[in-house]
Formats: C-alpha cells, structure tokens, sequence
C-alpha cells in the first residue's frame, strides 16, 4: 500500500499537492496536461526530489528520505533505460545484483525473464544493436527480475509507434500480475489508461485527484478531466 | 553517488606539490637580491615576444579559419585533424623542424642565396615568435573556426537571400563574431607563449633575447645562483599566474578540435577572387605546416645510423618517464574528477597546474631536495612527478565533462539501480569515460614524452631523455644524430597519443 501523506511538492515556483493512498495490486495511470507535474510526483515517489513537506510511506513504512535505490521501486523513464555499453544480459543482471556477480541459479532466472519477454537469443547484444520496442522489452525484463513491488513508468514507450507502445503496455499490464506490485503510470492518452489502468487519478491545477475506477472516471469525468480532454 | 575521500586526498596532494615547491621559492627568494636590470629585461623579453607571438598567431588565424569555416575541398578533414596535432608534437622535434626550413642552412635560405639575396637569422625575438606562430597558429584557428561555426548556418542564409556579398557578410556576421573572440583567444595563446620554455633556450638565449624561464635556467645552469632563481621564479609566477587565470576563463571548452568537420553551406563566397585566396591560405597553411616536419622525418631517416646510443637509452628512461606521469596523472585526475561531481570547485584545484610553470616547480623542488640528497639522483622522478601536474589540468577538462554527461543522461537509472561506490564506477563511469580517459591518457603521455623542461635543471651529464639528449647533440652541432633523435622522439611521441586514444576508441557502439 502507497501512502502520499500531505505532500507538498515545489518545483521552481511551482506547487503539487497529493494526498491519496493507493492499495497494493492496483495500476494507477496518472493523467493530465504536459507541465502539470506527473512526472514530478513519480520522482518524489522515487527519491529522486525531495517534497517541501509531508511523507511518503509504504506499508505504512516512511520512505520518505531513504535513497532511490534503496526504495521499494522500480522505474522506467522516458529514455535512457538501458547502459548503451553494457549487453542485454548485463543490463538486465544489474536489476539482480548491482555488482553483477550472478550465481547460477540468478542466471537461470534472468533467462528465463528474457525469454519471458521474446528477446531469447538477443542475451549478447548491446541496446544500438536493437530496435526500439525490443530495447523497451530490455527495460520491462529488467524490472520483472527486480521484483520490486512498487513500479514507476515515466511514459517510457513515449518514442515507440501506436501499436507497438499498446504492446508494450500489454506485456507491462501482464507482468505486474506476475510481479503481483503496485504500479503508477504517467500518461498523456486516456486510451492508454483506459487498457490496463484500474484507476486514475487526474493531475492538474496544482492538485493530483484521489485514484478513481477508471471506467467509472471516464464515463462520467470530473471537471478537470473534462477541460483536460476538452469534452 | 561516489564518496568524495579519495578526491579530497589527491586534490590535497596536488596542492601540496604545487604550493610546497612555491612557499620554499617565495621563501628563499627572500633572502635573494632585488631583481637586476638582466632580469628586468628578461620581464620585457618575456611580455614582447609573447605579445607578439600571441598578434600574429592570431591575425593570421583569420583567414585560415575563414577559409576552412567557408570551403569544402578535399584533404579538409586532414587538415583539421593536423591542426591538433601541435598539442602533442614535441616543442624540440618542431624547432628541429624550423631550422630545416628557416636555419642557417635551411630550405629558405638556400633559396635566397641562389636568388642572390642575404641569407636570414633565425635566432633571436624573431626566430622564437617565429617557433611559437608555429604552435600557436594551430590553435587560433582551432578556436577561431568553432566561433564560426557558432554562427547558425540560418543566418549565412538569411544573408544569402538579401543578396549580401562576402563583404557585407563579414562586416554584419563575421566582424561581431571576431570582436568577441579575438580578445580570448590572443590572452590564451599570450599565456602558454609567456611561460614557453624550450623554444626560448634553442631559439633564444643572450641579453637580448632571454625569457624568465630560461634566465631561471641560466641562474642555474651558468651561476648556481639558486637566490637568483628563487626571485625569478617568483616574478614568473607572479606574471603567468595572472595572466593565466585570466586566459583560463576564456578558454573554457575550447574542446581540443572535436566535431569542427561540418561546413556551413555559403553563398556569399563563390567569386573567383575569392576561391584563389582561399585555396592559397591553405597551401601557404599546409606548407607551413608541414615542411618542417617533413624535413623532420626526411632528415631523421638520413641522420638514423648517425645516433650514439645514449639515444636509445634515453628513449627508454623517457619512456619510463612517459608512462609514469601519465599513471600518476590519471591516478590523481579520476578521483579528483569524482569529487568534482559533487563539489565543482574541487576542479579548481586540478587546474592550478597551469598556475605554475614547469620551470618554477623545478625550482622548489630542487631547493627542497638540495640540502638532502644529489637532485641528479632525482632528475627522472621529479620530471615524471612535474609532467603528470602539468598534464593534469588538460586531463580534468576532458574527464570532468565526461563524467557529467553520464551522470545527467543515466544518474538516475544508476540510482534507481542502487549502483553506488564501485558498482557505479564499473559499470557507469568508468566504461562512459573509457574515449575520454584513452584520449587524455594520450595527451599526457605525448606531452610527457616530448617535454624538455624540468629535466635540465635536475640532469647531470650522465643522465638524459629523449628530449634532453636531443638538445644536447644540437649543441654540440652534431645535427644528422640530432635529427635521427627527432625522428625517434616524434614517433614516439605521437604513437603514444595514438595508442592510448585508440585503446579508448575501442567500444564503438558504447
């Protein structure tokens, strides 16, 4: 469970307020107008900045000013997901142990994550030898073998085409069942939400909403949604 | 992130080695006597020549960077990349160079005395301005072409279609860009002539054309007269120390030549009159350039049977020499990099090596080791130990960039990943670094390689690099050994460039 405690974020002038909890299992997608701050709130959510005030806690833990590293979470960012210099296995191996001294039994397993997600025979290869979609299949291996419980993606199939970015959220929507986490995506389209998000919650003037049953949320938007979708 | 002790311990080091050897100067220069009208005048000396030195290099640099910013011909790229290669060319191999072409029985003045005309002297203000031209041309236009390249090709566009001339878009375009950057790039070139030491002691030398290195130098070498040379090294360091914290702040990421192949399409220049300047600045360039280290390596082969021994057993100690500065460079430049993630001035501290010259570090150095122990017995360790200071500022601006950008493009993926301390340095840092590490180890091991400045003052005759042997087979007119040694010495010195920055080009795809 993911609690936002009376957050108070400032970013160069500007304020986010979130104060919402979201139960564990659920993909919550974050929606709203470019600047409004969503990629904001996943980087407090990471460790990455700091709030001006509030916590945030898991299982009612305060992670609040742990390091990102040593935070429940996974995260993928908009690019920059992989090392360029380091192989497919390295890359994904880093997610395991971060000194890369995997014994059998963990190289077993981040085959088998690399087969789960189509790239078997790529194991070898560095990220310029692959295409973009199999790059982002790269990254989603990586956090299946993290098996963090908490994952954060910061519009990582933004550069990827209609059908492959749908893709990619399918193979995303079915590895958090396997994962059985939490996640939190940031999204520009409510299509994108609407497929594997089972809530949402609206970032804009200032304020990100409590998460809401997605379908329930777009069959009957608030206001905010409504200016946002322009309907 | 990366702890910061490591760098804090070598950032103190340096500074140790720098200031240590500077308060024994300032200290023993105390008890010297006023400086004389010789030292005086070796002040004016120093101030005209690199005055001088600094105009034409730059005057010049105009239109041969105008050329190359406007003109796309074949052997362009060649030139560029030759227009570096100064930086590690050692200074001794290139006057071996100018006397084959300018020296008394030079290619020049063959021509002249088969014209009938007098034979010129290249000794003298005009043959060290004439040697520093040489080193410096290079770099004006290095400096010069990236400012015009800043110009956005928009704006030659925009001219283009207002129907402006060549000379209209000089005045409106090109003069602006002139007047901001002419001014940064004569105080750089100013500063590295001020303080050039081994063109003055092989082009130099008597009252009237001694620099204060090299009267440092003759302090030594001629009177033993250390209170002299404290004083000197004082005014030395006054001097170059102003004048290159001024120069350093203009010559922020001058970047060494990266990236200047692209040409900006121009409409503006394509009459006949100024296509045939054009292509004969770059011949005249080119020539001048390349004919004395062409006669380097042509003299060099006839000379090769010619060289005694010592020479080879100075190519070893140089390069022992070589590879140790540039161990001890690197091992102080990384750590001090790191630090400098996180606390920018810590690179301050990596730059304080251009403060003090060579010659005034050699000083200190000698007066700490004289009372102790016979500084001939360290001549080779405190060469390696002053060349790796004096390569360490050019090793942080390449490194520190290096490891910025990787901590701005994957920092966070690293820190999502809890790489800190080791992990992050092998799998992030280090491999990110590996071109700019391979080309900065490259720049220390050439310029290490082909210095000529400490070991004089430390050497006894017995003991000699490369560098220094050379010097002292001109001395002694036996110029075909000499130029069997140049030959060996620029090999030498650009292998080891090649090789390290090759060792760094490894990873392609990286």
């Amino acid at each position: 469970m993911l609690t936002l405690e009376k957050l108070e974020i400032v970013l160069d002038g500007f304020t986010l307020n979130a104060d919402f909890t979201l139960e564990q299992g659920r993909n919550l997608a974050l929606i709203g107008p470019s600047g409004a701050g969503k990629s904001t709130l996943l980087n407090v959510i990471a460790g990455f900045l700091r709030p001006r005030s509030g916590r945030v806690l898991w299982q009612g833990e305060d992670i609040t000013d742990l390091p990102p590293g040593q935070r429940p979470i996974s995260m993928l960012f908009q690019d920059n997901n992989l090392f360029p210099h380091l192989t497919v296995t390295q890359n994904i191996g880093l997610g395991i142990r971060p000194d890369l001294r995997l014994n059998a039994a963990e190289r077993a397993y981040l085959h088998d994550a690399l087969e789960r997600v189509g790239l078997a025979g790529m194991a070898g290869r560095k990220p310029g030898q692959l295409s973009g979609g199999q790059q982002s299949r790269v990254a989603l291996a990586r956090v299946l073998v993290q098996r963090k419980p908490l994952v954060l993606l910061d519009e990582p199939f933004s550069a990827l085409g209609p059908a492959l970015k749908h893709d990619m959220l399918r193979l995303v929507g079915d590895l958090m069942q396997e994962i059985g986490g939490t996640m939190l995506m940031v999204s520009h389209e409510p299509e994108d939400a609407q497929m594997i998000a089972d809530v949402t919650s609206v970032v804009a003037q200032g304020t990100v909403t409590a998460p809401k049953p997605t379908a329930a949320l777009f069959e009957n938007p608030p206001k905010v949604l409504r200016d946002y979708l322009g309907t | 992130m990366i702890r910061g002790g490591p760098g804090y311990a070598a950032a103190a080091l340096v500074l140790l080695f720098i200031f240590g050897p500077l308060i024994v100067v300032f200290v023993r220069a105390g008890g010297g006597t006023l400086p004389g009208p010789a030292d005086w005048a070796a002040v004016r000396f120093s101030i005209t020549q690199a005055t001088l030195s600094a105009l034409f290099s730059v005057i010049l640099a105009v239109p041969v960077a105008r050329a190359l910013a406007r003109r796309q011909f074949p052997g362009r790229s060649l030139l560029i990349t030759l227009l570096g290669a100064p930086f590690i060319l050692p200074v001794i191999v290139a006057v071996l160079g100018l006397l084959a072409v300018f020296g008394r029985s030079g290619v020049l003045n063959s021509v002249l005395i088969w014209a009938g005309l007098p034979p010129v002297q290249i000794y003298g203000l005009h043959g060290v301005v004439l040697a520093h031209v040489f080193f410096n041309l290079p770099l004006a236009t290095r400096i010069l072409l990236q400012a015009w390249q800043q110009i956005p090709a928009e704006r030659f566009r925009l001219a283009a279609s207002l129907n402006m001339t060549a000379g209209q878009v000089m005045r409106r375009l090109e003069l602006p860009m002139l007047r901001t950057t002419l001014p940064g790039a004569f105080i750089v070139i100013f500063a590295i002539c001020l303080s050039s030491f081994t063109v003055a002691l092989t082009l130099g030398g008597g009252p009237k054309a001694t620099t204060v290195e090299l009267a440092i130098y003759q302090a030594f070498r001629f009177d033993f007269d250390l209170g002299r040379a404290a004083v000197l090294a004082v005014i030395q360091t006054l001097l170059a120390g102003i004048v290159a914290l001024v120069a350093l702040k203009y010559s922020r990421g001058e970047g060494f030549g990266a990236g200047l192949d692209r040409v900006v399409r121009r409409w503006d220049a394509q009459s006949a009159g100024l296509r045939i300047t054009d292509t004969a600045v770059m011949i005249l360039t080119a020539l001048f350039l390349l004919l004395p280290l062409l006669l380097v390596v042509i003299n060099g082969i006839a000379g090769w049977a010619k060289m005694p021994d010592q020479v080879f057993t100075a190519l070893r100690v140089s390069l022992v020499i070589s590879l140790v500065s540039t161990a001890v460079a690197l091992a102080l430049a990384l750590p001090i990099a790191l630090a400098a993630l996180r606390r920018g001035w810590i690179e301050v501290i990596g730059l304080l090596g251009i403060v003090s010259s060579p010659l005034v570090l050699g000083t200190g150095l000698f007066l700490i080791v004289y009372p102790f122990a016979d500084p001939a017995r360290l001549a080779f360790a405190v060469t390696g130990l002053v060349n790796a200071l004096t390569a360490l500022p050019f090793v942080l601006r390449v490194l520190i960039p290096s490891l910025r950008a990787s901590e701005k493009n994957f920092g966070r993926l690293a820190d999502v990943l809890g790489l800190t301390g080791w992990a992050r340095l092998r799998f992030l840092l280090l491999p990110r670094a590996r071109r700019a590490l391979g080309f900065s180890a490259g720049l220390a091991a050439a310029f290490s390689m082909g210095d000529l400045g400490v070991i004089t003052l430390f050497a006894d005759p017995s003991r000699a690099t490369l560098p220094l042997q050379m010097y002292r087979l001109m001395g002694a007119f036996r110029m075909e050994a000499a130029a069997g040694a140049g030959l060996l010495l620029l090999v030498f010195s650009l292998g080891l460039f090649w090789m390290f920055d090759k060792l760094g080009r490894g990873d392609v795809d990286a």
